[in-house]
């Protein structure tokens, strides 16, 4: 056992001293100032809902998802039965197919359980970050340490966020508007995966979905504004015969 | 809730969100797919994205806001003129928080 520990982070630490590791958790670092405000305010809510600080924990520890577990909560404190928890997730987490569906070219070499151990660090911001790094599958190069290392830089601040906002609890108003601050993160992100003016179509196509859409319940907005973006896109590529080729 | 049902309402909700992510990295094949369906996804990402944030920005307790004198309006203008100018992600961040705060706390809207 005390072996296998040993051998445990000897890997770890010969991992966090590869490059792209290192470039990827440099990558990771700015976001972190809107990662850890969303995290105040997700722990916040979460102790504010009345579960208890020892359940806040272990939920956003075990789930980690800010965007499923904000959803969940007012569901929660209203004695909702567990499915329609449960279906409020699987419409909040549908976002993440699409991040999956892009991994793959980058990940599909490796062992299946070290797919799956990527897959639970998989969140808005690796991805954006990913995918501004390489929008192309570039051989030779170690994705999946780039992707280590904005994950953990990623996971790291997100739970200490989360716990700090879920004990200090109250001792941190709403008004200071540290919401916003992750709003930002999500914007900027936004704004690197606007590569083409197709990608800027596709945007404002599901913005207004989005808002036209807002009154769904269980935010499935989100899911009819990217449902109506591919359709413009599949739409799009039909449309202009012989360009159907065109990168995004 | 019960501190029990709570319980196990969490680890259905890790289990759906992980079934989520993974859902495409999984199967050690390609799943079969159409090609229109597969030019399609990608837009997916930058949907998903701006699918969020919209609404964070323009709704008030579930409407539309039908006043231009909103901070959070501005903060995200200023945040999008920042990024345009620099490209720079943390900045974006710090000046559209700032110009949002200093909106609600200097002007009151």
């Amino acid at each position: 056992m005390i072996s296998r520990l040993a051998g445990l982070r000897a890997e770890a630490l010969a991992i966090s001293r590869r490059p792209a590791f290192r470039e990827g958790a440099r990558d990771g670092v700015p976001m972190a100032i809107g990662i850890a405000a969303w995290g105040l305010v997700a722990g916040v809510a979460m102790v504010k809902s009345g579960m208890g600080i020892p359940l806040a924990v272990f939920m956003s520890v075990l789930v980690y998802a800010g965007s499923a577990q904000i959803a969940a909560l007012p569901l929660i404190a209203a004695g909702a039965p567990m499915w329609v928890v449960w279906a409020a997730t699987l419409c909040v987490s549908l976002r993440f197919m699409a991040f999956s569906f892009h991994y793959r070219p980058y990940f599909a070499h490796l062992p299946r359980k070290q797919r799956i151990a990527f897959s639970f660090l998989m969140g808005d911001t690796n991805f954006a970050l990913f995918i501004r790094r390489f929008p192309q599958f570039e051989p030779g190069y170690r994705h999946e340490d780039y992707f280590l290392g904005c994950a953990v830089v990623s996971f790291g601040v997100w739970q200490a966020a989360i716990i700090t906002g879920i004990v200090a609890g109250s001792g941190i108003p709403e008004s200071w508007g540290l919401g916003f601050a992750g709003t930002m993160a999500l914007l900027a992100l936004t704004c690197t995966q606007l590569r083409s003016p197709s990608t800027w179509v596709a945007a404002v196509v599901a913005a207004c979905a989005a808002v036209a859409a807002y009154a769904l319940p269980m935010k499935l907005n989100i899911v009819v504004g990217i449902a109506a973006a591919v359709a413009f896109g599949v739409l799009a590529d039909h449309a202009r015969p012989g360009r159907s080729k065109a990168k995004p | 809730m019960s501190p029990l049902e709570i319980f196990f309402t969490s680890l259905g909700m890790a289990l759906i969100t992980l079934l989520c992510r993974a859902f495409f990295l999984l199967p050690d094949q390609d799943l079969p797919m159409p090609k229109w369906l597969r030019e399609g996804l990608r837009y997916a990402p930058i949907a998903a994205l701006a699918a969020v944030v919209a609404p964070e920005l323009v709704m008030t307790q579930g409407h539309l806001v039908d006043t231009w004198r909103d901070a959070r309006i501005f903060g995200a203008l200023a945040g999008l003129a920042f990024y345009a100018w620099k490209r720079s992600l943390f900045g974006t961040i710090v000046c559209g928080t700032g110009v949002m705060l200093a909106l609600r706390f200097g002007v009151g809207w």
